[in-house]
C-alpha cells in the first residue's frame, strides 16, 4: 500500500499556464441507484479559463460538477464511472484520497454556506488551520490575501472578528469564495453561485470571477445564460444527462453545431 | 354563497378555542399545584441548617440534607462521566449513518430504552454491579443515572445534529476537510447548544430518580467518604422520611422536594435561555 501524503497529488503550479489542460474527463458517467444522472461525458477543461456547463434543469450539471471533486461519495447510493485527470493525475486512482483532491479543487455553493459559529477571519482560514496550519502570520496573509481576492477586503477588514452570518448575502458568498481560495485550490468550482443574490452582488461575483481566472481555473454552473456568454471562455451545454455540444463561448452563443444547443440559447426551450 | 355558514363557522371556532385553552391550562395546573403546596409545606422548614447540617434523629428538632444534596450532586456527576460521552458519541453515529439497517436497531433499542421502567434499570444495576461488589455503593448509583442517560442524551444529540444543515458539512468536506474534524469542528460545533441542552435536560429528568438509587446508592444518614460507600441522595431522603411517621421529618421531606423541584426548573430555565441565545444568533 502506497504511503498517502500531499506528495501524491503535489501541486505543479508550472504546468498550470494558460492554454494546457487542468482537467481531462474521459467516459463520465454517474448514476443514483438505478438512475443514471450522467452519461457517457467526454470533455476538457483549459487551465486560467471559465468554463461554463448550461443546460436545463436536472440535466446533470451539478452531478458533473460534484464528480470533479469527487463529492458523490458523500451519497451511498451513488455510482461514479470513467476517467478525470487533474493536470495529469487520475483524481479516482486507488491510491488518491478524496480529501486531498477536494484540496486541489474547490467548490462554492450555490446557497452561501459561511460556517455560522465562527468569525469572518475564521470563516476564511478554517480550511487551513483544521489541514494542521498554526503558523499566525501565513494564517493572516492568507485572510488578507484571500479576502482581497474576493473582492471582500474593503468591506470587513475592520471587523474581521465580527460573526460571518453578520454579513449581507452576497458578502457571505464572497466570504465564501475567499474561504475556498484561502486553501489555494487549482481549480475553483462553482455551483450556481450567484442564483441567489440581488443583481448587483451577481454583477459582483461576475467581475470577480473575470478577474480571478488570471489564476485559477475555473468551472462554473449557470442557469443564466446572459452570465455565461459574459464571462465564460469555452461553454459546455447538458441535456438530459448528455453532454450535447462543447466550444468557445463565441462558438455556442452565435453558431452552435447543434440545433437543440441554439434552441436552448435562444431561449426557445429549457 | 358563504353568508349563511357563518355563524355555524363562528360558533364551531369558539368552541374548539375554549376546548384547547381549557386543555392547555390543565397541563399547567399539576405544576402550579405541586409548586403551592411544596411552598406551603416545606419552605418553613427551608433554612441555613438544612442546607449544611446531616440530618438529626428522631425527636432532636432541626438537622438537615447536607449530606443528601452533595450526595445528589456526587452522583449526577458521575451519571455525567459515564453517560455523556457514551450518549454524544452513540448520537454522532446515528446521526452519520442515518439510514443503515444497523442505526434503525439502534435508534429502536434506544427508544425502548427510554421506556424502560427506572426500577429495572436499578435491579440491573444491583445485578451487575452491587452484588459482585458485594455492597451498595455511590458508584452503583452513578452508573445507574449514567445509563438511563445514555439513551436520552443519545437520541437528543442525534436530533440536534441532523438540524445542522448539509451545507455546513459539504462545505467543509470540500475544503479538504477530514470527516472526523468535520464532524467535531464543524457539525458538533454548529449544534453544540442542542447538545448541551439535551445533556442538561437528562440530567434534570434523572436527578429525581428515586427508584434505582434504592439499589444502588442505597441512602447514607451521614456522609459517604469512598465511592464504594453507600450514599444519601435526596430523592432517596425525601422518600425515607415521608414514609416515616414522624412530623419532623415530613416536612423535611416537603422542604427536600422543594428544593428538588427549584434544582429541576433552575436548569430548565438555564436551558431556555441558553436555546434563545442560539435562535437571536442565527437570524
Amino acid at each position: 500500500m502506497p504511503e498517502i501524503t500531499n506528495q501524491t497529488l503535489s501541486p505543479e503550479p508550472e504546468r498550470k499556464s494558460a492554454g494546457t489542460l487542468a482537467l481531462t474527463v474521459r467516459h463520465l458517467s454517474v448514476s443514483f441507484g438505478s438512475n443514471q444522472v450522467l452519461k457517457n461525458t467526454s470533455l476538457d477543461v483549459a487551465a486560467r479559463a471559465v468554463t461554463a456547463i448550461i443546460g436545463p434543469s436536472g440535466c446533470g450539471k451539478s452531478t458533473f460538477l460534484r464528480a470533479i471533486n469527487r463529492m458523490h461519495e458523500l451519497t451511498p447510493e451513488a455510482r461514479v464511472e470513467g476517467e478525470i485527470r487533474l493536470f495529469g493525475e487520475d483524481i479516482y486512482a486507488r491510491h488518491v484520497e478524496a480529501v486531498v483532491v477536494r484540496r486541489r479543487v474547490g467548490m462554492v455553493f450555490q446557497k452561501s454556506n459561511p460556517f455560522p459559529t465562527m468569525s469572518i477571519v475564521d470563516n476564511v482560514t478554517v480550511g487551513l488551520r483544521l489541514n494542521g496550519v498554526r503558523n499566525r502570520r501565513l494564517l493572516a496573509e492568507r485572510t488578507e490575501q484571500s479576502l482581497r481576492m474576493a473582492a471582500l477586503w474593503d468591506e470587513v477588514k475592520d471587523r474581521l472578528h465580527a460573526p460571518a452570518i453578520s454579513l449581507s448575502g452576497g458578502q457571505q458568498q464572497r466570504l465564501c469564495i475567499a474561504r475556498a481560495l484561502a486553501v489555494q485550490p487549482e481549480v475553483l468550482l462553482m455551483d450556481e453561485p450567484a442564483s441567489a443574490l440581488d443583481p448587483l452582488a451577481t454583477a459582483k461575483i461576475e467581475d470577480l470571477i473575470v478577474e480571478l481566472k488570471k489564476d485559477y481555473t475555473i468551472v462554473i454552473v449557470t442557469h443564466n445564460m446572459q452570465q455565461a456568454a459574459r464571462m465564460s471562455d469555452f461553454t459546455a451545454f447538458f441535456y438530459l444527462g448528455e453532454l450535447v455540444e462543447f466550444d468557445t463561448t463565441a462558438k455556442i452563443f452565435t453558431n452552435p453545431a447543434k440545433k437543440q444547443t441554439e434552441d436552448y440559447v435562444t431561449g426557445r426551450f429549457g | 354563497m358563504t353568508a349563511p355558514n357563518h355563524r355555524w363557522r363562528k360558533f364551531k371556532n369558539a368552541v374548539v378555542q375554549t376546548l384547547t385553552f381549557t386543555c392547555a391550562i390543565l397541563v399547567v395546573t399539576p405544576l402550579l399545584l405541586v409548586f403551592y403546596h411544596l411552598i406551603r409545606l416545606g419552605f418553613s422548614s427551608i433554612n441555613w441548617a438544612f442546607f449544611t447540617q446531616l440530618p438529626k434523629p428522631v425527636g432532636e428538632p432541626g438537622g438537615g440534607m447536607a449530606n443528601a444534596i452533595a450526595g445528589t450532586f456526587i452522583l449526577l456527576g458521575q451519571a455525567a462521566v459515564f453517560g455523556v460521552p457514551v450518549g454524544v458519541l452513540g448520537g454522532v453515529f446515528l446521526s452519520e449513518n442515518g439510514s443503515s439497517k444497523l442505526t434503525w436497531w439502534i435508534r429502536f433499542a434506544a427508544d425502548v430504552l427510554n421506556g424502560v421502567p427506572s426500577i429495572t434499570w436499578g435491579i440491573v444495576v444491583y445485578a451487575l454491579m452491587v452484588v459482585p461488589m458485594r455492597g451498595f455503593s455511590a458508584l452503583a448509583g452513578g452508573v445507574v443515572l449514567g445509563m438511563m442517560m445514555i439513551p436520552l442524551v443519545m437520541r437528543t444529540t442525534e436530533e440536534v445534529l441532523q438540524l445542522v444543515p448539509g451545507g455546513y458539512r459539504e462545505a467543509a468536506l470540500a475544503l479538504g476537510i477530514a470527516k472526523w474534524k468535520t464532524i467535531v469542528q464543524i457539525v458538533m460545533r454548529t449544534a453544540l447548544k442542542g447538545i448541551v441542552t439535551g445533556v442538561l435536560l437528562a440530567l434534570a429528568r434523572v436527578a429525581g430518580e428515586t427508584a434505582p438509587l434504592l439499589f444502588t446508592a442505597f441512602g447514607n444518614l451521614g456522609w459517604a467518604h469512598k465511592l464504594t460507600e453507600p450514599i444519601a441522595a435526596m430523592p432517596l431522603q425525601i422518600f425515607i422520611y415521608a414514609i416515616s411517621p414522624y412530623d419532623d421529618w415530613h416536612r423535611q421531606a416537603w422542604a427536600g422536594a422543594l428544593v428538588l423541584l427549584v434544582l429541576v426548573l433552575a436548569v430548565n430555565f438555564g436551558v431556555r435561555f441558553l436555546t434563545r441565545d442560539r435562535f437571536t444568533q442565527r437570524t
